[in-house]
């Protein structure tokens, strides 16, 4: 089975700029849950755009499902949750809708759903919890509720890689351990790939499986229990 | 005299009706991309396009066509390969537009009270060719709205994910601001250039306030739409009025109370 991730010798600079990331090496199997941590500014929200073709690497490679990860064919096959503060509409949308978008790639732009899309969004609500506000409006709904609806929009194209930028900035340490908790039990219940990218990584170190650390290139790859004390805070300046 | 016994109020009525529907339909997409003054620039782009069909002797409302639909895919391609802020995009085809217009029409010596009809709209003036060619491409917009919608949802609430998933943000975009375009270009007759990003902004701003979900807001926002017009043509049919203004203030009006109200009916849905 082709790795779900890989980038070979990646690096790369935006135009104009110092280098961001070199000679990056990450293998991510399928069915793994990673944590991506590391400073702001270390690097891990371009790796993730470059793992995942939205930017292409200056040199080295970047696959995705063995393919190159710029021209990947069937990209449903990735959930994306990006940061709450890129989320959401100023006009009322109910729970069903929010994750309705979440499945129109699969179907196809100009296709009209059908009973199996319609099963796998009340399937994706009922999965995160919500089926009883499945028609409420999003805005009415807690943050963590808020929270888990865009997560269900992820899942709705059954994905087999689901990635999470920043879920749980600007949230509190007590829903952030409730959402490891949950993601836990996400990865747990559907073997998904998970590939979570956080300034902290605390919330899901008793889940995770591996921790790749980023400060211009990988600091740190392996399990969270063999993790060094000082790497604990990644904000944490080392040599 | 009865308001429907005069020809030039029933082509009012039909095309205005077309108008009324289409616009916020197609701004509801705009405002949820903090895209609200985009029309405003599009619709300084259909000045300068009037005033070529002026001084070319060709359709001023083809020619506006044209003008409006470049403005608005130039804004989007600008915006979107990072060649300029979205702000600045449409600054640069704004002044441009008003700028070519001022120049193309002091060529063409058409600063008269036609012109005029084109920036603050005119029943008087709208014809029933004018009518066919606001119906079909009307037709044509809310097919493509209605065919495009869930990719456009998912845009608005997800520019990034959609793309991670693998929709054609790219063409999506364009689609969009072809509409925009579009939709200014056939909606000047009535309601004038200079008001009709309000026709696509005003209603969303209200149906924002009472809907319960985003399928029901669109549908609020084209009644709310279609009933501005209706009156609007009305009272200015009535008390000689531009329509464009009385259209844009009744929209401005009902936006105003259901902001106003907003809070009492969020009170009474949670019981």
């Amino acid at each position: 089975m082709p790795l779900a991730v890989e980038l070979k010798d990646v690096s790369f600079a935006y135009p104009g700029g110092p280098p961001v990331l070199s000679g990056v090496d990450l293998a991510v199997r399928t069915g793994e849950f990673v944590t991506i941590a590391g400073p702001n500014g270390g690097g891990k929200t371009t790796l993730l755009r470059v793992a995942l073709g939205l930017e292409r690497p200056l040199s080295g490679e970047a696959r995705l499902f063995g393919e190159p990860a710029d021209s990947v064919p069937d990209r449903f096959r990735i959930g994306y949750l990006a940061q709450r503060s890129r989320l959401g509409i100023d006009a009322p949308a109910t729970v069903s809708e929010v994750v309705a978008a979440g499945r129109v790639a699969r179907r196809g732009l100009l296709k009209p759903f059908r009973r199996d899309d319609r099963a796998a969004i009340a399937a994706a609500i009922g999965r995160v919890g919500l089926a009883e506000q499945a028609s409420a409006p999003i805005q009415r709904l807690s943050g963590g509720q808020q929270q888990r609806a865009y997560i269900a929009k992820a899942l709705a194209g059954e994905p087999e890689l689901l990635v999470l930028d920043e879920p749980t900035a600007g949230v509190d340490v007590d829903a952030q351990e409730a959402f490891g908790a949950f993601l836990g039990e996400l990865h747990d219940a559907l073997g998904v790939t998970i590939l979570y990218v956080s300034h902290e990584f605390g919330a899901v170190e008793r889940f995770v499986e591996r921790v790749v650390l980023v400060r211009g290139g990988i600091v740190y790859d392996g399990p969270p229990a063999d993790l060094p004390a000082h790497w604990h805070d990644p904000s944490h300046v080392h040599p | 005299m009865f308001i429907l016994d005069a020809d030039f109020m029933r082509i009012a009525f039909a095309t205005g009706a077309v108008v009324g529907v289409l616009a916020p339909a197609v701004g509801f997409f705009l405002v949820q991309r903090q895209m609200s003054l985009i029309g405003d620039g599009i619709g300084h782009a259909a000045f300068a396009g009037v005033a070529a069909g002026y001084l070319l002797d060709v359709s001023p409302v083809g020619a506006a066509l044209v003008a409006a639909t470049l403005a608005a895919v130039s804004v989007e391609l600008l915006r979107s390969r990072h060649r300029a802020a979205g702000d600045q995009a449409l600054a640069l085809i704004f002044y441009t537009g008003i700028a070519a217009g001022v120049v193309l029409v002091s060529a063409a010596g058409a600063l008269n009270a036609n012109l005029f009809s084109f920036l603050f709209g005119s029943i008087l003036t709208v014809t029933w060719s004018d009518f066919v060619l606001v119906a079909v491409l009307g037709a044509v917009g809310l097919a493509v709205v209605a065919v495009l919608y869930r990719g456009l949802v998912a845009v608005a609430l997800d520019e990034e994910g959609a793309r991670v998933s693998g929709l054609p943000i790219g063409a999506l975009n364009i689609a969009l601001a072809v509409l925009a375009g579009v939709t200014i270009a056939v909606s000047m007759r009535i309601v004038g250039i200079l008001l009709i990003a309000a026709l696509m902004v005003l209603p969303v701003i209200a149906a924002g306030r009472i809907g319960t979900s985003i399928r029901s807001t669109i549908g609020l926002a084209m009644a709310i739409g279609l009933v501005s017009v209706v009156a609007g043509l009305t009272i200015s049919y009535y008390a000689n009025l531009a329509p464009g203004g009385a259209i844009v203030l009744l929209a401005a009006g009902i936006a105003l109370v259901a902001v106003g109200g907003a809070p009492a009916i969020t009170r009474l849905r949670s019981g």
